[in-house]
């Protein structure tokens, strides 16, 4: 990697501008339609309580898997819009044999897992095969896969689930007490704690990092995703790369809903969050594709949306103000890296004119 | 990042060679569709499965994905790739509430349409301006819609009467307009179950009668598209964005201009799609009253092959299937199955005798055996499936047509004055 000043400093520059025009954007909207900015940056910005603090690395814990999973699309220039569905028929399958408690305590959770990312890339196995072999997008085919798997669930649920005393949805049988994670105490004095499976998280980013960037398998990603031309002119079968990553993608989308499933809700069902999976690409861009920037994002991410629910109560604006923020973040974000990319090129530009100059000036001129 | 085109063209490079329909195809199809629908309701015994009450309700239904897809097809035949048309239509059902409830509903219809255009514009500013990646500006945008319009919801209806943070009070609708004196007669004719011509009386109906102003607006608006964009010199000038922008700039084309009239005008009309909803569908603004219908109009656009008249079938079809759903549930998408295996029948027989193509033939006329069957065997299709049709059909015929899809030719990708070389 290349560690020079300036390239350091334009990496930065891109987040923290981005964050800086979203603050600007939004006290703008906030201005507009007389709102009190004062109080809500003071209520955003205020030190959160331990138990919030624990929410917070929680749901940074789903968010920073999504968004892996999105980022290994990503690596490819393929957009893997369907994380959210893929997580979600996952998440239901494991649900369900987890629940069956076919293996004893942990194991049954390692099988629940390997179960979630068989399906999860199974499900994304229908986009790549339908990209490979008939050249659909997987833009438009993820999207309607998303709204396939919904209602798909939705019969799986009045299938094979029950309806728990005094409720109207249904969820799948809970998992034996033997499968359910505890989890870590890792913030003090906090009365909740940290998922267990944040540890998975941890071993997702790892594995991503040392496959992308370690491996043989890892460069032609990134050689096919850099250039598809110079990738097949090096022999790289380029249908099957765009197979097996969004097959990957797929099967990192299926462990998404784990940390919280063994964490929390130990059954399929009410709980179950919608939208992770847009999150994660909004999470992958602003960490761009990169393990470390992808948990420094997802952390950003939840701490604005945990941070936002005492806006009703404190300043008297909707929460909905979150996700103007994090939608501004992340626009301003896309424009920051454009922009920093073009002024990095300019100025490699000339560094190299001058150098060259500086060169033919020792020289000589030819005669 | 760059993306490549909607569809990858790689993938089987064989050309077919684009055949335009000719003009008569035109009617000579929907009597085609009327007889067939006419021929499912004699042997399944259903009524309802074209009456003049199910095919106005599939106008209804089909209007916001029509508009969100004519939205669409401006921005992408200027080589922007729009999916963030759903934003642009939540943004216009918060923009039609408020419009109405402050002016009336013709100011609903011009504050939905100008919230999307905003949207549409920062859709431009992030594309064309700067270069982002279509589809994370289109992601972006969904995002700060759906967060803007939740925001301004809670701002502006929380404390009215009758609406609350998530949804506004009722609102006035736009007129209903229609031929007057041509309803009765019609009336009579769909009631005497005769073949083919009671179908007619019902399209005819409901095409004529109890029509919102906006659904007028918006079949105008797709005359107007088809003229604008395939007849004159603007339409040109756009279209060749799409297709090459660095062969446009060489003829002195002001390729930013026209790729952001195009992303604005899009963004409008997806907004009048959402404004559609919020006004004529229902008459209030709900949270997540859009409900994907901005991507499903992307994929009637892309079912359509960019086209406007396609386009319009494609929205079609998705209103129809709704429309069949909401009204006679499972039991009615059932006697579609038959449809669907007569559909495949003919599809097979064309593709053996006309075609000579003997495996493909075969391969339908098998599925429309099993479709046939399915249908004899069962009597109704799981509630479940139902709302997930038009997904379906999408992906299916995705699947099984995309080689024959055109997309424009620069679609997606980032083009910077002065640099094509």
């Amino acid at each position: 990697m290349n560690l020079n000043p300036r390239r350091i400093a334009l990496t930065l520059a891109a987040p923290v501008l981005a964050i800086a025009v979203a603050f600007v954007i939004t006290s703008l909207v906030l201005a507009a339609v007389g709102d009190p900015v004062g109080t809500v940056w003071k209520v955003l910005l205020d030190e959160p309580r331990p138990r919030t603090l624990v929410n917070i690395v929680n749901s940074a814990t789903t968010y920073y898997i999504a968004a892996v999973a999105v980022a290994i699309g990503f690596k490819m220039k393929l957009f893997n819009i369907g994380v959210d569905g893929q997580y979600r028929i996952a998440s239901f399958g494991a649900a369900l044999v987890a629940g069956y408690g076919w293996l004893p305590g942990p194991l049954n959770i390692i099988f629940a897992m390997l179960v979630a990312m068989l399906i999860g890339g199974a499900w994304a196995g229908i986009a790549a095969w339908l990209k490979v072999t008939r050249g659909v997008s997987e833009v438009i085919s993820t999207i309607m896969l998303n709204t396939i798997s919904a209602g798909l669930v939705g019969w799986g649920l009045r299938s094979w689930g029950q309806r728990p005393e005094g409720s109207n949805s249904r969820t799948t049988t809970p998992i034996p007490e033997g499968s359910r994670l505890e989890g870590i105490a890792l913030i003090p004095d906090a009365p909740n704690r940290v998922y267990t499976l944040i540890l998975l998280a941890l071993l997702v980013g790892v594995a991503y990092w040392f496959i992308i960037n370690k491996t043989r398998f890892g460069f032609d990603l990134r050689a096919a995703g850099a250039s598809e031309t110079a990738a097949v002119a090096s022999g790289v079968d380029y249908k099957r790369m765009i197979f097996i990553s969004i097959v990957a993608s797929g099967a990192v989308a299926g462990l998404v809903g784990m940390p919280a499933f063994f964490g929390l809700d130990h059954a399929y069902g009410m709980n179950f969050q919608e939208g992770v999976g847009f999150v994660g690409i909004g999470v992958a861009l602003l960490g761009r594709n990169h393990p470390v920037g992808i948990a420094a994002a997802a952390l950003l991410w939840s701490w604005l949306e945990k941070s936002s629910d005492g806006l009703q109560l404190q300043a008297g604006v909707s929460p909905a103000l979150v996700y103007i923020i994090q939608g501004s973040i992340l626009l301003a974000v896309v424009v920051a890296y454009e922009v920093v990319a073009r002024i990095e090129k300019r100025l490699e530009q000339s560094q190299v004119s001058r150098q060259l100059q500086a060169r033919e000036a020792t020289e000589g001129a030819p005669a | 990042m760059s993306t490549e085109a909607m569809i990858d063209h790689s993938v089987d490079a064989t050309p077919t060679a684009a055949r335009r329909l000719p003009l008569w195809a035109w009617p000579v199809g929907i009597f085609a569709a009327i007889a067939v629908l006419s021929l499912v309701r004699l042997i399944t015994g259903r009524n309802d499965i074209a009456s003049s009450g199910t095919l106005s309700a599939a106008l209804a239904l089909a209007m916001p994905i029509a508009f969100a897809g004519l939205g669409g097809l401006w921005s992408e035949r200027s080589g922007v790739i729009n999916i963030g048309l759903e934003g642009m239509m939540v943004l216009g059902t918060w923009g039609g509430a408020y419009g109405a409830l402050i002016g009336g509903p013709w100011a609903g219809i011009l504050m939905a349409a100008f919230c999307g255009a905003v949207g549409g514009l920062i859709h431009a500013l992030a594309t064309v301006t700067f270069g982002v990646d279509h589809i994370v500006s289109g992601v972006a945008i969904n995002i700060v819609a759906v967060g803007a319009a939740s925001f301004l919801a809670a701002r502006f209806f929380g404390d009215l009467d009758g609406g609350s943070d998530v949804q506004s009070p009722p609102v006035a609708q736009p007129p209903k307009v229609g031929i007057p004196g041509i309803a009765d007669p019609l009336s009579t004719i769909e009631q005497k179950g005769w073949f083919f011509l009671s179908e007619l009386a019902a399209l005819l109906k409901a095409l004529t009668t109890g029509l919102s102003a906006l659904t007028v607006i918006g079949l105008a608006l797709f005359v107007l598209t088809f003229y604008v964009l395939w007849r004159t010199p603007f339409g040109l000038r756009i279209r060749s964005c799409g297709e090459s922008p660095t062969a446009a700039e060489s003829l002195g084309v002001n390729v930013y201009l026209h790729k952001y009239l195009a992303v604005t005008i899009s963004g409008a009309l997806a907004g009048l799609g959402g404004g559609f909803l919020s006004m004529v569908a229902t008459n209030i603004y709900r949270e997540s009253q859009v409900d994907g219908r901005g991507y499903i109009g992307l994929a009637a656009m892309i079912f359509g092959n960019w086209r406007p008249g396609g386009l319009l079938m494609g929205s079609g079809l998705f209103g129809f299937m709704d429309a069949l759903q909401l009204r006679g549930g499972g039991a009615a998408l059932h006697a579609l199955l038959l449809l669907i295996a007569l559909l495949l029948l003919a599809l097979g027989l064309w593709q053996i005798i006309r075609r000579g193509r003997t495996i493909q033939g075969a391969v339908a006329i098998a599925v429309a055996i099993a479709v046939a069957l399915i249908w004899v065997v069962t009597d109704s299709v799981p509630g479940d499936i139902t709302p997930f049709a038009p997904h379906l059909t999408t992906l299916l015929v995705l699947a099984f047509a995309s080689q024959r899809l055109r997309p424009p030719k620069s679609i997606g990708q980032v083009y910077r004055k002065g640099e094509g070389h």
